[in-house]
């Protein structure tokens, strides 16, 4: 077995872990962050404002700051108080009974474990979601974007398209009209669930028009995206769209699979906790962040779970270790 | 970054990826781009670990655009291998350093 056994073990490292990461290195827990591995998704080290442009909500930032800038304050911070963070993924885990035992990537499932903790905070968050039609995969790089800060720069003067009718939809469209000639934004609805300012940004931008009641039906190109097949969910008319780009905003999934049939989960996925606590339904296990909120999922929601688990873990501990 | 890795620029991209005994990975890279910093110190650590088989580079892609055209780079990070001067494999987006290192075959 390995040698030592930690206070505390965070998976996952945006703004829920490594907030907790911040309050239980200064309560002296030493936490090790698993952070995860690097990935084009939102399930990556720092999480998914590694893939946002400006983010404009966060308090303390009167004018903004990029998202990867952000993660990279809020890892720099953690690391200030002794957070150790490992760029590894846990890959299968065992709450069953304490020490709780994480296997990363890389290891044997079969063997030791790789870590054990006396207490784990989940904040795995949650991946964006595609739109799960043919060649979909083929052509992310080469049209297909799943980040448009990383690949906004490529489409000067292309005409693109962004699906989706949220605040991430409409602010990577609002931030794509920086280089494209136009950008369309197709929506199922007949109206959008971004917020009044995301909203009236949007109708306001020259560069900007809506397909309203309408779902992609088919990617066109060979090589490269060439054009999308759409089609209007009312009339069941289809249509074609030039475009040479497409990002996808159309919502996210938790990152959980690793935790079926161990922590207590809703139909969708998400974790459930015994709010306002970040409590699980095994003992010294703690969920923060999107991982367990598909109401809100805001980077300033997440951080303050983050740091609601990490007191729940320090008056846990305080409780249960008396060795 | 680590000094095994070379900075590469338009005038000096050519020479390079025709001019090397080894395979050359070149890492399409942007100071705006998340996951490419998430990339670059895998591929430092490989720079100094692989060095005599492979040669790691990094071409920025905003201050040397025609490059990132030219191989029709659509997204960032991409990693593209030459050997000989020819594109023999291409890696879009972030990856663990095991899947990195296993689509390099190394």
């Amino acid at each position: 077995m390995s040698a030592s056994v930690h206070d505390v073990i965070i998976l996952g490292s945006g703004p829920a872990g490594l907030t907790a990461a911040i309050y239980a290195a200064r309560a002296a827990l030493e936490p090790v962050v698993l952070e995860g591995e690097p990935s084009s998704t939102g399930d990556q080290p720092g999480g998914q404002l590694m893939l946002t442009t400006e983010v404009e909500n966060y308090p303390g930032f009167p004018e903004g700051i990029m998202g990867p800038e952000l993660m990279m304050n809020f890892k720099a911070q953690a690391e200030r108080f002794g957070a150790k963070t490992e760029t590894v993924k846990a890959s299968k885990v065992d709450f069953g009974e304490r020490p709780f035992k994480i296997w990363v990537s890389g290891s044997d499932p079969d063997g030791d474990p790789t870590y054990q903790a006396k207490t784990v905070i989940v904040s795995t968050g949650a991946e964006a979601i595609m739109l799960g039609l043919p060649r979909e995969t083929e052509l992310t790089g080469h049209g297909v974007s799943t980040c448009a800060t990383c690949d906004g720069f490529f489409f000067r003067d292309h005409d693109i398209a962004v699906i989706g009718g949220g605040d991430s939809a409409i602010e990577e469209a609002t931030f794509l009209t920086k280089f494209a000639s136009s950008v369309t934004i197709i929506h199922r609805r007949d109206e959008l669930r971004a917020s009044k300012i995301m909203q009236d940004r949007a109708f306001a931008n020259p560069k900007i028009r809506f397909l309203w009641d309408t779902e992609v039906r088919e990617l066109k190109g060979e090589q490269s995206l060439e054009g999308l097949v759409v089609e209007n969910n009312k009339t069941g008319e289809r249509s074609d769209l030039a475009v040479t780009g497409m990002f996808v905003a159309i919502g996210h999934r938790p990152n959980t699979d690793l935790f079926k049939g161990q922590l207590a989960m809703k139909d969708n996925g998400y974790l459930i906790t015994e709010h306002p606590s970040s409590r699980t339904n095994v003992e010294g296990v703690f969920a923060c962040g999107d991982v367990q909120d598909d109401t809100y999922r805001q980077a300033i929601t997440a951080a303050g779970s983050g740091c609601t688990a990490a007191i729940d873990a320090e008056r846990f501990l305080e409780e249960h270790d008396q060795s | 970054m680590s000094e095994n890795v070379t900075v590469l620029t338009e005038a000096t991209f050519d020479a390079t990826v025709s001019g090397s005994a080894e395979p050359v990975v070149v890492d399409f890279w942007a100071e705006w781009c998340g996951p490419c910093k998430m990339v670059a110190p895998i591929l430092d650590e490989i720079a100094v670990e692989q060095a005599g088989k492979v040669k790691i580079a990094k071409l920025n892609v905003d201050e040397n655009p025609s490059i990132a055209r030219r191989y029709g780079v659509m997204s960032i990070p991409t990693m593209l291998v030459f050997e000989g001067g020819e594109v023999t494999k291409s890696i879009v987006g972030a990856k663990p350093k095991a899947a990195l290192m296993a689509e390099l075959g190394l």
